[in-house]
C-alpha cells in the first residue's frame, strides 16, 4: 500500500547501529509483520524472537519508538503515515543479536521462588480440591501473565539501577502474590519476600502496570499487598509484641 | 579427519561440547514438559531441549480447555463416554488402546495439575468447571477462560524447574545419534551462537508437535516444522496417519497478516453460531448421518440445550471440526461467504458483552487489536486453518516407544490417539496422558540399557549438513523455498483432495527437494533466522512428502482427509493405517498396514448407542 521507513537495531553485545530500511506496508499489518517482510526481502539474518503472533506467548517484546511493546500486537496504523518507526531490543537485558535480548536472568529468578504447598485437607471425599471462584479471581488475574518481561524491562530498580542481584522484579512479585494468595497454599514466603526477593526496593512508580499487555494490576493488586504483608510481619510494633509473647517459633 | 570447515574456519570435532543425560526430551510444550517431569520424578538425569524460550511453545496458544471425564459439570460423564466420543470423532481409526488410556487417565492428569498450582475456573460448588466443546457429549473441558494452554504450560514449567530438569533453551535439535539400532544421543545447535552441542543419552523423547508451517494458512508458528517427524524418519522410525491433517474451522480470515490465527472453538461452546452471508445457520444442512441422532435439528432445540436442558440435543455448530470446516468451505464456494472469504461467527447477539469478556477475554482482545473489531457488537469472520496433525510418529500405546529402541514420541508428534480427526480439548489431555506414558516408557527402557557409544562419523555428517548451508558460495533462498512449499501444500494438499492434485503435490515436493540441495543462507551463524529456516526445510519437506503420499494412497474420505474422487468412508479402509518409512536407497516408502483388531470390550463400548451407554454407566454407579 504505502512505502514506509524504519530504523532497526542491528548488532550484538559488542554494539551496533540503527540500520535504515523501507518496505511496503499493507492494511492491517502489525510491526512484527513489517519485521518479517524486511527479513524475507532484505535482511535474511535479522534476528527477532516471536511465536504465537497473537499476544499469547510474550516472545516479541521490543521497544518501538521508545515504548516497550509486543511487536505482534502493535498495529502500524497507530503511527502517523510519515513517521519513521524505530525498533530496538528491550534495554534492561543484554543484547544477543539485533532485536533479541538475553532474558535468561528471569528464568533464574523463577527457580528461587518457593513452589505451591497445597493443603491436603482441602480435598473432598473424591479427592477433588475445593476452591470457590471468588477466592481464585485474584490469583487468576496474576496467572494471566505471558512472561513478556516488559514489566521487568521498565522497572527502575532493574533498568536504571541494575539491582538484578537484589530484586526479582514485578513479574516475579506477581508470581509470589499468586502463590501467597492461593487458597490451597500453606507455605510461608514472607521472610524470603523481604530478604531474598527484595520487595522493599520497589518504590511503586507503576511503570510495570502501565506496560502490561495483559492489563494485570501489578502494583495495586500484587506488589502493594506483598509489601504490606512484609510490613505486618516485620514492622508492625503491636504484631511484633504479640508474636514475642505468644509464639515460640517466630523471631 | 575429525575437522570440518565452519564459516571459513576449521573446527575440531573433539572441541564440541558433549553433555550426558539419561534422557533427552526434545520440545518443551505440554507433552515434552510432562514427559520430562515424569523422567525427573523417577530419578533420571533429564535434559529438556527447546527451540524457543521455555513457556512459549504451542501449548500456550491452546484456548478452549482440557478434556477429562471429571463429571463436575454433568455427573453422567464417565471415561467410557469420553472414549466413545473420541473414537467416533476419530472415525474409528484411532489406536484403540491409546484412546482407552487417554480417556481413563485424563482425569487424574488434570487433578494432578491442580496439585502443582494450576487454577482452573470453578463450578458453584468449588470444583473444576467444565465447558461444552465439539464432539463431546457432556461439558467436559476443564478451562481457564480462553487461556487454558497458558495455565497448563506455566504449571508444568514451574513444576519442572523446581524438580531440577536441565533446560536447554533456544537450542535446535538437528538429528539423532545411534549406537547400532539403539538411540545414543542427539546433535543440537544453540540458536544464539550457532555453536553445536552433542547430547549423549540412552533415550530420546520427541515432543516437537506437528508440521503446520508447511501450509500457508495455519494457526501454527515458525516452530511447527515437523522436526520430530524428520528426525524420527531419518533414524529409522515410522510415520503413520499423516494424511489426517486437521483444518480448524475457525481461523481469522482478515486482515491478511493474521489469516489463520486461531479463534477458539470455545466461542461456539459458549453459544456462538455460524451464519452465511444470507444470514442462514448453514450447519443445520450439514449434519452427517452418524451424528444426526445426537444433534439438534431445530434452532429451538439448540436453544434449550444451551440453556442447560439435559433432554435437548446439541447445536450443529458443535459437530466435529472436519464437518464444520468442510461446511464453511462449501458456503464460501457457493458464493455465500463473508466479504473476506469466510463465514460469520456470531457471539455478539447470543451473550451479553460482560459474559463475552469474562468467558472469552483473549478472543475479545485479539479481535479488538488485530482486526479492530468488537466481538461483543459484531460477528467475526472465520475460515478453515491448518491446525493439527492427527498422524505422526508410530509408537507403542503403553510405552510410546517407536520401533527404534530408545526413541519415544508423544503429544502431537505421535500418532494414534485421535485417528482421523481430533476432538477439541483432546490434545491437552493427550499431551498430559501420553507425556507421562512416554516418561515412564523411557524410565523402563533405561533400566536395562547400557550407556551407548557415540559415533563421530554420524556427528560429522549432521554438522556438515547444517554448515554446508552457510558455506555455499551461492544457492537458493530458504525463505523462497518455504514460500513455494506453503503455496503448494495449500493448493494441492488442502481440505479437499484428488488424485490429480496430490500427484502434482508430490511432484512439486520432489522438485523442492532438488532446490533444497543447494539452499544457501547468508550472514553469520549467530541467531540467523535464514539459516534456521534452511535447516528446518528438510523436516518440512519430509513432513510434506509424507502427508501427500499418504493422502494419495488413502482412497476414501474419512475425518480430516477428504477425497473428492473417493467420497464417503469405505469400510475396507478401516482395516488399514498408511505407514511411511525411509527405504535403504533414501526414497520414501508408503504402504498400507493392517491395524490390530480392537479388544472386544472396547469395540462394544464404542459401538453402543448413547442411550445404552448412559444406562450402563447408571447401572454401574448404582452397583457401586
Amino acid at each position: 500500500m504505502a512505502l514506509r521507513d524504519f530504523k532497526i537495531f542491528r548488532g550484538d553485545k559488542n554494539g551496533g547501529t540503527m540500520a535504515d530500511y523501507s518496505t511496503e506496508v499493507d492494511k492491517g499489518m502489525v510491526v512484527l509483520d513489517v519485521i518479517h517482510r524486511i527479513q524475507a526481502e532484505k535482511a535474511g539474518d535479522l534476528a527477532v524472537r516471536w511465536n504465537c503472533k497473537a499476544g499469547k506467548c510474550g516472545s516479541c517484546s521490543v521497544e518501538i519508538n521508545g515504548k516497550p511493546k509486543l511487536a505482534c500486537m502493535t498495529r502500524m496504523n497507530e503511527y502517523g503515515e510519515d513517521e519513521t518507526i524505530s525498533i530496538r531490543p528491550i534495554k534492561t537485558f543484554p543484547i544477543m543479536k539485533d532485536l533479541v535480548a538475553d532474558v535468561s536472568w528471569n528464568y533464574e529468578q523463577n527457580k528461587k521462588i518457593i513452589p505451591l504447598q497445597p493443603d491436603p485437607t482441602k480435598k473432598d471425599k473424591k479427592g477433588n480440591y475445593i476452591m470457590m471462584q471468588e477466592d481464585v479471581d485474584r490469583v487468576q488475574e496474576f496467572r494471566k501473565c505471558i512472561e513478556c518481561y516488559l514489566c521487568q524491562n521498565v522497572c527502575h530498580v532493574l533498568r536504571d539501577h541494575d539491582k538484578k542481584d537484589q530484586f526479582i522484579g514485578p513479574r516475579f512479585m506477581i508470581r509470589l502474590a499468586s502463590l501467597e494468595m492461593h487458597p490451597l497454599d500453606t507455605a510461608d514466603r514472607i521472610p524470603a519476600t523481604k530478604n531474598d526477593y527484595g520487595s522493599g526496593l520497589c518504590n511503586i512508580t507503576r511503570c510495570c502496570t502501565d506496560v502490561c499487555p495483559e492489563h494485570i494490576q501489578i502494583t495495586d493488586n500484587a506488589i502493594i499487598p506483598m509489601k504490606e504483608r512484609v510490613v505486618d510481619r516485620y514492622y508492625d510494633p503491636i504484631a511484633r509484641l504479640f508474636k514475642k509473647l505468644f509464639s515460640k517459633n517466630n523471631q | 579427519m575429525d575437522r570440518f570447515k565452519y564459516l571459513g574456519q576449521l573446527v575440531n570435532i573433539n572441541e564440541i561440547k558433549t553433555v550426558e543425560h539419561d534422557v533427552i526430551v526434545l520440545g518443551a510444550g505440554g507433552a515434552g514438559l510432562r514427559a520430562a517431569i515424569e523422567c525427573s520424578m523417577q530419578g533420571l538425569s533429564t535434559g529438556l531441549v527447546c527451540k524457543s524460550l521455555l513457556g512459549k511453545a504451542h501449548t500456550v496458544m491452546a484456548e478452549g480447555g482440557v478434556a477429562a471425564s471429571l463429571g463436575n459439570s454433568d455427573d453422567r460423564d464417565h471415561w467410557k463416554v469420553h472414549f466413545r466420543d473420541t473414537m467416533r470423532g476419530g472415525k474409528f481409526l484411532n489406536n484403540w488402546r491409546m484412546a482407552e488410556l487417554h480417556a481413563k487417565q485424563a482425569p487424574d492428569r488434570v487433578r494432578e495439575l491442580e496439585e502443582w498450582g494450576a487454577v482452573f475456573d470453578r463450578t458453584k460448588t468449588g470444583l473444576i468447571n467444565q465447558r461444552n466443546f465439539g464432539g463431546h457429549r457432556y461439558p467436559r473441558l476443564a478451562h481457564v477462560g480462553d487461556r487454558t494452554g497458558l495455565e497448563i504450560i506455566r504449571t508444568l514449567q514451574d513444576r519442572g524447574v523446581h524438580q531440577g530438569i536441565e533446560v536447554y533453551m533456544e537450542c535446535t535439535g538437528l538429528d539423532l545419534l545411534k549406537d547400532g539400532d539403539k538411540i545414543a544421543g542427539m546433535v543440537a545447535m544453540w540458536r544464539e551462537t550457532g555453536e553445536f552441542i552433542i547430547f549423549r543419552c540412552k533415550a530420546v523423547i520427541l515432543a516437537t508437535g506437528g508440521g503446520g508451517k508447511a501450509w500457508k494458512i495455519t494457526s501454527n508458528s515458525w516452530e511447527y516444522t515437523g522436526d520430530g517427524y524428520g528426525m524420527a524418519y531419518e533414524a529409522g522410525a515410522e510415520l503413520m496417519d499423516m494424511e489426517f491433517t486437521q483444518f480448524h474451522p475457525t481461523g481469522m480470515v482478515w486482515p491478511p497478516s493474521v489469516r489463520g490465527t486461531l479463534v477458539t472453538e470455545g466461542v461456539r461452546g459458549e453459544g456462538g453460531i455460524l451464519v452465511n452471508s444470507e444470514n442462514e445457520r448453514f450447519m443445520y444442512d450439514n449434519i452427517p448421518e452418524r451424528f444426526a441422532p445426537e444433534t439438534a435439528d431445530t434452532e429451538a432445540e439448540a436453544e434449550r440445550w444451551l440453556d442447560g436442558d439435559k433432554g435437548a440435543r446439541r447445536p450443529p455448530e458443535l459437530l466435529t471440526r472436519d464437518v464444520v470446516a468442510r461446511a464453511i468451505r462449501r458456503e464460501v464456494k457457493a458464493g455465500r461467504g463473508s466479504p473476506h472469504g469466510g463465514a460469520f461467527l456470531d457471539i455478539a447477539s447470543r451473550r451479553s458483552a460482560e459474559d463475552i469478556k469474562k468467558k472469552l477475554p483473549s478472543m475479545y482482545h485479539q479481535f479488538k487489536v488485530l482486526a479492530e473489531l468488537d466481538i461483543t457488537k459484531e460477528a467475526m469472520e472465520v475460515g478453515p486453518t491448518l491446525h493439527y496433525f492427527m498422524g505422526g510418529v508410530r509408537v507403542d500405546a503403553d510405552s510410546q516407544m517407536t520401533r527404534v529402541p530408545g526413541l519415544f514420541a508423544c503429544g502431537e508428534c505421535a500418532a494414534g490417539v485421535h485417528g482421523a480427526n481430533r476432538l477439541g480439548g483432546n490434545s491437552l489431555s493427550d499431551l498430559l496422558v501420553c507425556g507421562k506414558l512416554a516418561g515412564s516408557g523411557a524410565v523402563d527402557y533405561i533400566k536395562s540399557t547400557a550407556t551407548p557409544n557415540l559415533n563421530n562419523e554420524q556427528v560429522k555428517y549432521i554438522i556438515r549438513s547444517a554448515t554446508n548451508i552457510l558455506n555455499r558460495e551461492s544457492g537458493e533462498n530458504p525463505y523462497l523455498i518455504h514460500e513455494k512449499l506453503q503455496d503448494l501444500m495449500q493448493s494441492n494438499v488442502g481440505i479437499v483432495r484428488t488424485d490429480e492434485l496430490l500427484s502434482e503435490g508430490i511432484d512439486g515436493v520432489m522438485d523442492l527437494w532438488k532446490s533444497f540441495q543447494s539452499v544457501k543462507a547468508d550472514g553469520a551463524s549467530q541467531f540467523n533466522p535464514g539459516w534456521h529456516q534452511a535447516i528446518a526445510l528438510r523436516n518440512l519437506l519430509i513432513t510434506s512428502e509424507a502427508v501427500a503420499r499418504a493422502a494419495r494412497i488413502r482412497e476414501e474420505s474419512r475425518g480430516a482427509h477428504t477425497r473428492v474422487d473417493f467420497e464417503g468412508e469405505r469400510d475396507e479402509w478401516l482395516q488399514y493405517n498408511v505407514v511411511l518409512s525411509k527405504n535403504a536407497d533414501g526414497t520414501m516408502n508408503a504402504e498400507r498396514v493392517h491395524r490390530e483388531a480392537p479388544g472386544k470390550e472396547l469395540e462394544r463400548i464404542a459401538n453402543l448407542s448413547i442411550e445404552e451407554l448412559e444406562a450402563e454407566v447408571r447401572q454401574e454407579r448404582g452397583v457401586e
